[in-house]
């Protein structure tokens, strides 16, 4: 009998079977190749995490959009006092929680709390520092008090760090994490695939797709292969440049460079000798070929002249402050008293582009009289002896995090560089709210780093997005990092 | 019957091993000496115009992503499969002969301890104490000597506590105690130069297997750092670029395998020469 | 028989705590802080601290590794500081693939090995013995990870018959799960095949000249019987010494080989723990590898009294 009702069963379900081949499709298996952690977004600074659960899982009050610009989310519009000191976000109605729970001002205030309070392991924790105080004045309705008029506040509270997490929920995040997202966690497979559900209750436009599964592939030649074999639909950001051309050549792929907000430079120890001599640091500006570098990442990265995106408005292009000129920066060397050269070491990260960039900065220092010794490093005595002991004479590195030009004007940073011209721009800048007089700051602050020549300012990392041509909807740039699914859809 | 025949057969079969093996690793060293005064281009010069070209007429290997010679840096990373080689093996011995030395001369408690360690040492697998002492120390050339040489030890300690036993054991060793010859002179002056056969195939195995474990460690980026060539880090960098340069992964494996395999001919071929008895042993 | 599991027990206990203070050791003083590694650039003072404290990173070296090792005492391995899972469910998932990846090797290899020693050494001299030879001495001077390389050009990148690396997991299905443990276990059996080869062989060339053999032979059995009833048998022992002392080199395999094909195994986590400075999953790793060492070899010792009988009434020393 219960043979006969599966034979039923079958034979019913057989025309929604062939269904869907008629329809558009509406799932979509997209490639990454580093596998996140964890998945609570508030909890670690691995990129891979956000990328799988921004926008997708997790809400801010604010988000920020393809184009790097901020747009309401839970909080549906918000009035900022005079000062510039007092944030009153009027909050959406009708949101709900993965398991059910209702979203109202109490969750921001709590997960505000939890990302300041003392025993937080927020890595972005200094996104709450300038809050004196969250207030939930009504169910739809917070009021946050900053200590100082906070330029880039909005901005912040649209990075991953900043999602809004439920009391009942927290605590589990990192394995089965409950936001307010269009998609819901449906399950992960560690090492191999996360998977996300559309969410039917989500509070604004549903997605067009039903399904979405992260899959982590780290090898280029694999990642590749799962294109071309069609198991994956888009790869965000395909780690092998080398097999772009064969992607380009086929018309079943799109394929868009766009690039990321990883400003990558030879970054100098301004407080050792001989860095903190400026012409020095000129004459090794002067050393390097920036296409040569380029070239060795496979022509898809983007010059840069000092640490800013090229994408973002108000960018100027200062690559031609120090052009590629051996016998200027011998000439410098001389001046600066090194006309004999000098030793230095290179401390390299693990990435590919920081070992390639290393072993080309090598020869091309030689070529000026510099003795480069490359000491490669794990992430690990990157972090303790460069970043934090800022034991090292030059680094290769991408600074990725959105719109941080304001490093520069940190006391006990790395680069070891002190301006007060420089941090006086930042000042002005953070209190400043009136956008056309921001990007006017923007760009002086990128004047006095080129000038300055503070690291050798090298290139933009690429965003090499390949996808299925009838996919559309997908970022070509990565203004924060994440992998936005909301606008995700199969053409017909 | 026919086994005389057969073993004279095998016999001049290991001999001709001899020779070729002899021939390989004399090819190998005369590479590396001439690449010491010349090599066809600098192997460390790059040249992003002419980058990742195969074989061709100007660069008979071909070019890697940087546009450097792979002939030139084939040619220039023996000196660095050498070096690493022939010093790890130096550790080996010149700490594994006296511990494995005493063991056998001392027996007891020494004999226990040595032997336990050397057991214990064997329980990491070399890679894994590599990439903690590199991770300890930095990657480097000099680290990799390290990790190998530590390896080798127990090799050499066992190896020589094995075959002295049996020395020990002989009358003219009875004799020299009678005559009133302390253990470690015995040792040095009687019992060594009779396994230093077996001491010379071994080291010509483990110089054989060091090759294979820098190339190894290199390849894991725990070896060799830039500019200096080495095969392993020339495999490493070839990994990414497999489809579309496969000249960058198949020249620098062929190095590695020619010198290993020259190397064992060489010490089978040895082994067969210097001491027959151990003709049917392997390990 | 007792007195020899005796002393290896009292060896095996000594040794895991012998590998458990050194590795213990050792990452307490790789420079390298756990809690920089999860919070990155953008992290205060005080939240790397937080974060310490949360991972007991800031208690004494003493009290830090009697916690660990009374949690593995009673079988609580402590919670990875990148994955946030236990340590032993993170083991378990990854033996479901480093496991299965060796046993793949062991039984190609030996498959292989096992035949081609034998026939080479019962036709020694002839072609088929030089032929078989010479293929082990090149297969011996071959490094795996080079294979792995060319395995990948030929039947990855040019005929596409299986995956260039990685795995889809198991409940993907056994078709492409088994796929891509295709060419690492080939990878890691074939330079294994070439030593044990060379192995078998000169056993087999022993054995077949002890007197028993001979007994055999003029007693009438044919050569084939005589070969494969009395020779090989014997020669099995040396055979499994260095199956056991391959165990060693295979785990050192496995670490390359799945760093080559990505395969989210032991060899590739613990490689991966180090770099991100995951101590407690090293810690148990490292562990556990020289315990499934030691367990081999003593199984392997066992292997030798079952497969001789001569040794059961012998002293119980086998060294």
């Amino acid at each position: 009998m219960t043979l006969i009702f599966r034979i039923a069963a079958i034979l019913a379900a057989l025309p929604f079977l062939a269904a869907p081949a008629l329809a558009a499709k509406d799932t979509l298996t997209m490639g990454m190749t580093l596998e996140p952690p964890h998945l609570d977004p508030t909890a670690t600074a691995a990129a891979a995490t956000d990328e799988v659960v921004y926008a997708n899982v997790f809400e801010g009050l604010t988000r920020i959009d393809a184009a790097g610009a901020v747009q309401p989310a839970l909080a549906a519009s918000w009035d900022v006092t005079e000062d510039g000191t007092v944030y009153t976000f009027h909050l959406r109605e009708g949101v709900s929680f993965h398991d059910g729970t209702q979203f109202d001002a109490e969750d921001v205030v709590f997960s505000f709390e939890r990302a300041m309070a003392e025993g937080s392991v927020n890595a972005q924790k200094q996104i709450f520092e300038p809050i004196e105080a969250v207030e939930a004045l009504d169910p739809r309705t917070v009021k946050v008090t900053l200590r100082r008029p906070t330029g880039s506040f909005l901005f912040d509270l649209g990075w991953g760090d900043a999602v809004i997490v439920a009391p009942e929920s927290a605590d589990a995040n990192r394995s089965a994490p409950v936001g307010t997202g269009p998609f819901r966690f449906e399950r992960r497979v560690a090492g191999d695939r996360v998977e996300l559900t559309r969410f039917e209750d989500y509070w604004g436009e549903a997605p067009a797709l039903a399904r979405a599964t992260f899959k982590f592939i780290p090898d280029s030649a694999a990642a590749a292969a799962a294109l071309l074999a069609g198991d994956i639909d888009a790869f965000a950001n395909l780690p092998a440049p080398e097999l772009v051309p064969q992607f380009e050549a086929d018309p079943r792929f799109t394929v868009e460079i766009g690039v990321t907000e990883g400003e990558t430079i030879l970054a100098m120890n301004n407080a050792r000798e001989p860095f903190s001599n400026l012409k020095v640091r000129q004459a090794i500006s002067h050393a390097l070929n920036r296409d040569a570098i380029i070239q060795a990442d496979f022509d898809y990265g983007t010059p840069i002249g000092s640490h800013f995106s090229p994408v973002h408005p108000a960018y100027v292009d200062l690559t031609g402050t120090y052009p590629h000129d051996v016998e200027k920066a011998k000439a410098l060397l001389r001046e600066a008293g090194y006309a004999e050269g000098f030793e230095a070491t290179l401390k390299l990260p693990p990435p590919n582009y920081a070992r390639r960039a290393g072993e080309i900065i090598q020869q091309q220092l030689a070529q000026v009289g510099i003795t480069v010794e490359i000491v490669p490093v794990e992430w690990a005595q990157w972090l303790e002896q460069v970043f934090k002991g800022a034991d090292y004479d030059m680094t290769v590195i991408a600074h990725t995090e959105p719109m941080d030009i304001g490093i520069y004007a940190r006391d006990d940073y790395y680069f070891g560089y002190d301006s007060a011209e420089f941090d006086g721009v930042m000042e002005e800048l953070s209190a400043e709210a009136d956008e056309g007089r921001r990007h006017e700051l923007m760009a002086e602050a990128q004047r006095i780093l080129a000038e300055d020549a503070v690291n050798g300012f090298l290139y933009q990392l690429p965003k090499i997005g390949v996808w299925n041509a009838a996919v559309e909807g997908l970022w070509r740039n990565t203004p924060i990092q994440a992998n936005d699914l909301t606008e995700v859809r199969w053409r017909e | 019957m026919s086994t005389d025949a057969a073993a004279a057969g095998a016999g001049s079969g290991a001999s001709a091993g001899l020779v070729i093996g002899l021939a390989m690793t004399a090819t190998f060293l005369a590479v590396a000496l001439v690449a010491l005064a010349w090599t066809p281009y600098d192997p460390v010069a790059m040249n992003m115009a002419d980058r990742l070209q195969g074989p061709s007429r100007a660069h008979w290997l071909g070019t890697d992503l940087y546009g450097r010679d792979v002939l030139s840096m084939i040619m220039a990373g023996s000196h660095n499969s050498v070096l690493v080689a022939l010093v790890a093996v130096g550790i080996g011995i010149g700490i594994g002969v006296p511990l494995g030395s005493m063991a056998a001369a001392t027996r007891g408690l020494a004999d226990e301890a040595i032997m336990r360690f050397a057991d214990f040492t064997f329980a990491f697998p070399f890679i894994l104490s590599a990439v903690m002492i590199t991770a300890l120390l930095g990657p480097g050339s000099v680290n990799a000597i390290i990790a190998i040489g530590i390896f080798n030890i127990p090799v050499f300690a066992r190896v020589t506590r094995g075959a002295s036993l049996p020395v020990w054991r002989r009358d003219f060793i009875l004799a020299a105690r009678a005559a009133g010859k302390g253990r470690a002179r015995i040792a040095v002056e009687h019992v060594l130069p009779n396994i230093a056969a077996v001491l010379i195939v071994q080291a010509t195995i483990q110089f054989a297997l060091a090759i294979l474990g820098e190339a190894a460690l290199s390849y894991l980026g725990l070896g060799a750092q830039p500019p200096a060539p080495s095969w392993g880090k020339m495999l490493n960098e070839a990994q990414t670029l497999v489809a579309v340069a496969p000249h960058l992964v198949v020249f620098p494996g062929l190095a590695i395998v020619l010198t290993v395999l020259g190397l064992n001919l060489l010490g089978d071929g040895l082994r067969d020469l210097l001491d027959p008895r151990l003709r049917t042993r392997v390990g | 028989m007792s007195v020899l599991i005796a002393k290896r027990l009292v060896a095996f206990v000594l040794t895991l705590l012998a590998t458990s203070l050194v590795v213990f050791t050792v990452m307490r003083v790789l420079p390298g802080d756990p809690a920089a590694i999860i919070l990155g650039t953008g992290a205060r003072e005080d939240t790397l601290l937080a974060l310490r404290q949360q991972m007991g990173l800031d208690r004494s070296f003493v009290a830090q590794y009697l916690a660990w090792t009374g949690g593995v005492l009673i079988g609580d391995f402590g919670t990875s500081y990148t994955y946030a899972v236990p340590v032993s469910q993170l083991v378990a998932e990854r033996l479901s693939v480093s496991l299965p990846l060796a046993v793949f090797a062991i039984l190609l290899s030996t498959a292989i090995a096992i035949p081609c020693g034998v026939v080479a050494a019962s036709r020694r001299g002839r072609a088929g013995d030089l032929g078989i030879s010479a293929a082990a001495q090149l297969g011996v001077a071959v490094p795996n990870f080079w294979l792995a390389m060319l395995l990948v050009l030929v039947f990855a990148v040019g005929m596409g018959i299986f995956p260039a690396g990685g795995f889809p997991g198991w409940e993907a299905g056994l078709r492409p799960s088994l796929k891509a443990l295709v060419l690492p276990s080939v990878a890691l059996a074939l330079p294994q095949a070439a030593i044990l080869t060379r192995v078998t062989r000169s056993a087999v060339l022993e054995t077949l000249g002890e007197d028993h053999v001979r007994t055999a032979r003029a007693k009438g059995l044919t050569r084939r019987a005589a070969l494969w009833r009395h020779a090989v048998p014997n020669a099995l022992i040396p055979v499994v010494t260095i199956l056991g002392l391959q165990f060693s080199f295979l785990l050192a395999g496995t670490i390359v080989i799945e760093n080559v094909f990505y395969l989210p195994g032991i060899g590739r986590l613990l490689f991966q723990a180090i770099a991100q400075r995951d101590l407690i999953v090293v810690q148990s790793l490292v562990v556990l590898i020289a315990a499934a060492v030691v367990v081999v070899n003593f199984l392997v010792d066992l292997a030798y009294l079952a497969i001789d009988p001569r040794l059961r009434t012998g002293s119980g020393d086998v060294d």
